[in-house]
């Protein structure tokens, strides 16, 4: 592995997106043979660079090389014509046909005609089924198969071209032990055959069992490469993070005031169990945890947008029932969505509508709305946040993350909240963006509300929260104060390693 | 930013340059190529091509509330056929004949009522089962037309009374009732639309349904609204039309929906929500409308029109599509 050439090789890879530098210069080589784990927070620009590789995006700058030839990719199907192959993390499959089909989809062999040559097509499938030890075959409709099985067949379908380079993005999401054992095997079986690996995941476990090397993006850079025998969980978690001056630790916390929200026992199906936790005026409550841990699910239900299965949620000391949105917003709980693009914001519409959005019906005058009554709505929020946008008739969708975001926040600031909730205050926001929005949301309590945080990253919650829930696979784990919490012991809590229940 | 202005200028103005092309090509093919024989661009002329846009044009007001909220009403032409029948027919009813002229509002209000309650029910079926839009309503086509045919076979139903035709062909500054009517129904509904908080919720919810729930919009009872209006409309429709005509064929209003449609998308309204204009929907009708005229006026046949207006359209959507087109590379997050 040492002095061969590398099977592949970045260098320099910049892609910006309007206020976003996404990668900035990103170099990393794999040599053949290798399993190279790519980490890094989620933003880091891990999927942005794996879709440049995937010829969906073009850098602005760096140059790849295959086999130290340097290779353009213009589209997915010159990536995969250079042997660059992509097992995703979301399947992309067509349920509604054969296995094989979907392996050879756009290459089935053929006969005269225009004829598919079936008999070629199931037993070419057969035989790279077999090599994966499934348990399914050629035949089988994609739609009858366990997402694990679906995840085999895109597996399968890297395997039909001589491929130079397999990238795995969080291959292991769906799969239970057992399947990922074959899994491993698969990629020890490529490994032998001088293919070289690009490993994604956040699983360290996975990390240290199957790599041989690790490099690490920070906020679009490259951080460096490590060895993974002669590192540890401690190093990479050290780079993965950083250290930048606005991500601090909370120093002074805050006095808080009157319990706000108080839950108890709250539980959701499979989604969360048995949680108890409270939020004070003045106070940021962070909520950590992997995803599918069941922060978001809980937020979710605090506004209305699931059914609790039991348990009882407390607004000032008072009893309350919420069954949707309109009954949240009523008693005073607002929620900034995960996905601001997909929940949060009407896209098409201009900055003051999205603001005033719930309230519009209170901003009437006679039958019409008030356009004065919103302008003046705006320009209050859009000072005191500092929304940069043109003007308030400038289309939401034209803004840059952070101002969206902050239009967000906005919305339900507006309606003078009691709980607000914020659900990944800082996604896909760059930098700057990002110390603006958690000095806000320190601000907000400051001011008085009770502020949820939840984030999947780690400097964020520390930084931004007086408390911290660490939850772990539906539950909470344990509650930590600002004074007493640790990298180590929260990620402890929210790996399972720690099993005190709080 | 001026960019933006620009394009949003070319994207609302696309259409009347569209109209004021063809009075142009038209008033200049016909004079100076010697089509034809008289102007194009009268005044009379005009004024008959509004009131002959009327009964599309109502319907394709409504039709644009109901695309911008995000769904789609194919029933309305059936709707405008059994509304003219309710209204005609009821004016045969002892009870109704007993009264004279003054059945007239009567007959006009049980029609009204037909085509609301129409709307109504399949408003009530999207919010309640979740199917989308274009399978109930094309359900409700099939159905309503149904009733149509079992309300007096093939056989047309017919009521004549001279007040009515009078009222209906009665005309102030030249515009007859039913282009009277046309225009009162693009005002209230452009004022609804652009200055009212339900015509705020219909751009929400049709642009993005999830943010809009998470805004506290009531969005099922809103879209039951949406087609309780268009049902509506679809009854107004029949109401200044068959005031006039006093007789309802079962097949009427075959094939109103995919015009009214047409006249929408041509406007400028999404097919998937969210944006659109009821001025711009105006002219789109008027378009069409010019657009069978001005054929006309220059000689050619009658069976051109439906292919050169299936062009336009599709022309127009992808000019549309061409000026809408996002960044090939979007940040998706």
């Amino acid at each position: 592995m040492t002095d061969q050439k590398p099977a592949l090789r970045l260098e320099g890879i910049v892609k910006t997106f309007p206020g976003v530098r996404a990668l900035d210069g990103v170099s990393f080589a794999v040599q053949p043979g290798e399993v190279h784990a790519l980490m890094g927070e989620n933003g880091a620009g891990k999927s942005t660079l794996m879709k440049v590789l995937g010829g969906i995006y073009q850098p602005e700058e760096g140059r790849i090389f295959i086999d130290e030839r340097e290779t353009v990719m213009r589209g997915p199907l010159e990536a995969k014509a250079n042997g660059v192959m992509f097992i995703h993390q979301e399947l992309s499959l067509a349920e509604e046909i054969s296995v094989a089909e979907n392996i050879y989809l756009g290459e089935l062999p053929r006969k005269s005609f225009g004829r598919v040559d079936w008999d070629t097509l199931y037993s070419r499938t057969d035989a790279i089924l077999e090599k994966l030890k499934v348990s399914f075959n050629a035949r089988t409709r994609v739609g009858d198969l366990s997402i694990a099985n679906q995840q085999m067949v895109e597996i399968a379908r890297a395997l039909t071209v001589d491929a130079r380079a397999v990238i795995f993005d969080e291959p292991t999401a769906s799969l239970t032990d057992a399947e990922k054992s074959v899994l491993f095997d698969v990629i020890a079986d490529l490994k032998a055959q001088g293919v070289g690996i690009i490993y994604i995941s956040h699983r360290m476990e996975e990390i240290f069992r199957i790599t041989d090397r690790i490099s690490v993006l920070r906020d679009g850079a490259y951080r460096g490469t490590l060895e993974t025998a002669k590192t540890d969980e401690d190093e990479i978690t050290r780079m993965m993070i950083g250290r930048s001056l606005d991500l601090t630790r909370r120093q002074a916390p805050a006095t808080p005031g009157p319990v706000a929200l108080r839950v108890e026992g709250l539980s959701c199906g499979d989604l969360f169990q048995d949680a108890h936790f409270e939020v004070r005026e003045g106070e940021v409550l962070g909520f950590y945890g992997l995803v599918g841990a069941g922060r978001t699910e809980i937020a979710e239900t605090l506004f209305g947008l699931r059914k609790p299965t039991s348990g009882r949620i407390f607004l000032k000391g008072e009893e309350v029932t919420i069954t949707s949105p309109i009954d949240a917003i009523a008693r005073g709980i607002s929620l900034v969505p995960e996905s601001r693009k997909e929940q949060g914001l009407v896209l098409g519409m201009n900055c003051r509508d999205n603001i005033t959005l719930p309230q519009v019906g209170d901003l009437t005058a006679g039958p019409f709305v008030s356009d004065g009554a919103e302008i003046s709505i705006y320009d209050q929020y859009r000072d005191r946040l500092q929304i940069k946008s043109p003007s308030w008739r400038t289309t939401v969708g034209n803004l840059s993350g952070g101002n969206q975001q902050k239009i967000v926040i906005g919305k339900w600031l507006s309606m003078r909240p009691e709980v607000l909730i914020v659900d990944e205050p800082t996604r896909g926001i760059d930098v700057g963006s990002k110390s603006e929005i958690h000095n806000l949301l320190r601000e907000l309590a400051k001011q008085g509300y009770a502020v949820i945080v939840i984030s999947s990253e780690m400097p964020e919650v520390l930084h931004v929260s007086d408390r911290i829930v660490a939850m772990y696979h539906g539950r909470v784990m344990r509650e930590f104060t600002a004074e007493e919490v640790t990298e180590d012991s929260l990620i402890q809590a929210i790996s399972g390693i720690e099993g005190s229940a709080a | 930013m001026q960019n933006d202005t620009l394009k949003k200028l070319i994207k609302n103005g696309a259409i009347w340059g569209f109209i004021l092309f063809q009075l142009v090509f038209f008033e200049v093919a016909g004079r100076w190529w010697s089509l034809s024989d008289s102007a194009f661009m009268d005044l009379d002329s005009m004024l008959l091509l509004l009131k002959q846009s009327a009964p599309i044009g109502i319907i394709a007001i409504g039709m644009t509330v109901v695309m911008i909220n995000g769904n789609i009403d194919l029933s309305v032409g059936a709707t405008y056929a059994l509304a003219g029948i309710v209204m005609l027919d009821s004016m045969n009813w002892p009870f109704m004949e007993a009264m004279g002229d003054a059945s007239i509002p009567l007959a006009w209000l049980f029609a009204l009522f037909t085509g609301s309650l129409l709307g109504l029910i399949n408003g009530v079926i999207v919010w309640k089962t979740g199917v989308d839009a274009f399978i109930v309503t094309l359900g409700a086509m099939l159905g309503y037309r149904g009733l149509v045919f079992m309300y007096n076979g093939e056989n047309p139903t017919y009521h004549l009374n001279w007040t009515m035709v009078d009222f209906a062909e009665a005309d102030i500054l030249g515009l007859e009732t039913p282009a009277i009517v046309f225009l009162a129904v693009v005002l209230v509904v452009w004022l609804v639309m652009t200055r009212t908080v339900h015509g705020r919720n219909a751009y929400a919810i049709g642009d993005n349904r999830e943010a809009a729930v998470n805004a506290g919009i009531r969005v099922g009872p809103h879209m039951v609204w949406n087609f309780a209006l268009i049902g509506f409309l679809a009854a107004l429709s029949a109401v200044a039309f068959y005031s006039g005509s006093g007789s309802v064929n079962p097949n009427d209003g075959m094939l109103f929906e995919l015009w009214a449609i047409t006249a929408v998308v041509l406007g400028g309204t999404k097919l998937t929500g969210g944006r659109g204009s009821i001025i711009g929907t105006l002219g789109g009708v008027i378009a069409i409308q010019l657009l069978r005229r001005g054929l006309n006026h220059i000689g050619a046949q009658t069976e051109t029109v439906n292919l050169v207006i299936g062009i336009i359209l599709i022309a127009v959507l992808f000019l549309d599509r061409q000026l809408n087109r996002k960044g090939a590379e979007e940040l998706k997050v």
